[in-house]
């Protein structure tokens, strides 16, 4: 399960939105252990391409130095497809070797609606998590009447 | 030649769960047969039919080896040899 606060979601979709028709890609980062994506990084797809994304090297190493210094993880590692589903290619699983990251995908496929789904990718293998929006981590998990919301 | 290397998550089942490991060489190369030697089954984790694998960035200090030799690139004493997978995929 991905637990993440609406204004990154907002932010996600917002960076694939104006990044298309190029997929978007980028991190939420969080503090080591705590599976709380909390600080967004939008990242430049090195490879500016409608079917491929790359973390450019020099930003990359600058990315995990920044992390590593402030105890932090890539919580979420996000992309965009922008003309197929929100779902994994064989080319994201082959990539995909953060075991402990939620990878989270949007389809910017259609002008007025977005897709936006996660996965766990461990070892080659897909497999997709509910995804719980909420305004406030200090608020999740409360109470019977705390509904997840879908996007 | 001593040199710290830094482990990605991924690769850290290797060093039993230590983030940088201490190594040794005067080129790549070198560096990677010693960590070998020491934590077995990195090897076939970075290197693939004599090159580094595509799916792996090796930097030494800040440069990416890929622009500075590849697998022959240079390491003095003291350096930082950082392994990162690369982030990427496509639709």
């Amino acid at each position: 399960m991905l637990v993440i606060r609406r204004d990154l979601v907002d932010a996600m979709v917002a960076h694939a939105r104006r990044d298309h028709p190029d997929e978007a890609c980028g991190v939420i980062a969080g503090p080591e252990g705590s599976d709380q994506p909390e600080r967004f990084i939008p990242m430049v797809n090195a490879a500016r391409s409608p079917t491929f994304y790359e973390f450019e090297s020099g930003d990359l190493l600058r990315l995990y130095r920044d992390m590593a210094a402030r105890d932090e993880v890539p919580v979420v590692v996000y992309h965009s497809h922008t003309a197929t589903e929100a779902y994994p290619s064989r080319t994201d699983v082959s990539y995909a070797s953060e075991p402990d990251a939620h990878y989270v995908l949007v389809s910017t496929r259609e002008p007025d609606e977005h897709e936006f789904r996660s996965y766990r990718i461990v070892d080659g293998e897909v497999t997709e998590e509910p995804i719980e929006v909420v305004e406030s981590y200090m608020f999740a998990h409360t109470g019977a009447d705390d509904v997840p919301d879908t996007v | 030649m001593a040199v710290t290397v830094s482990i990605p998550t991924i690769l850290r089942t290797h060093t039993a769960g230590e983030k940088s490991v201490e190594a040794s060489g005067s080129t790549v190369a070198e560096v990677i047969e010693n960590l070998e030697a020491n934590h077995g089954g990195l090897k076939s984790r970075l290197v693939k039919e004599g090159a580094l694998h595509r799916f792996v960035n090796v930097y030494v200090n800040d440069e990416d080896v890929r622009f500075a030799g590849g697998l022959e690139a240079a390491v003095k004493d003291g350096d930082t040899v950082t392994i990162l997978p690369a982030v990427a995929g496509g639709a």
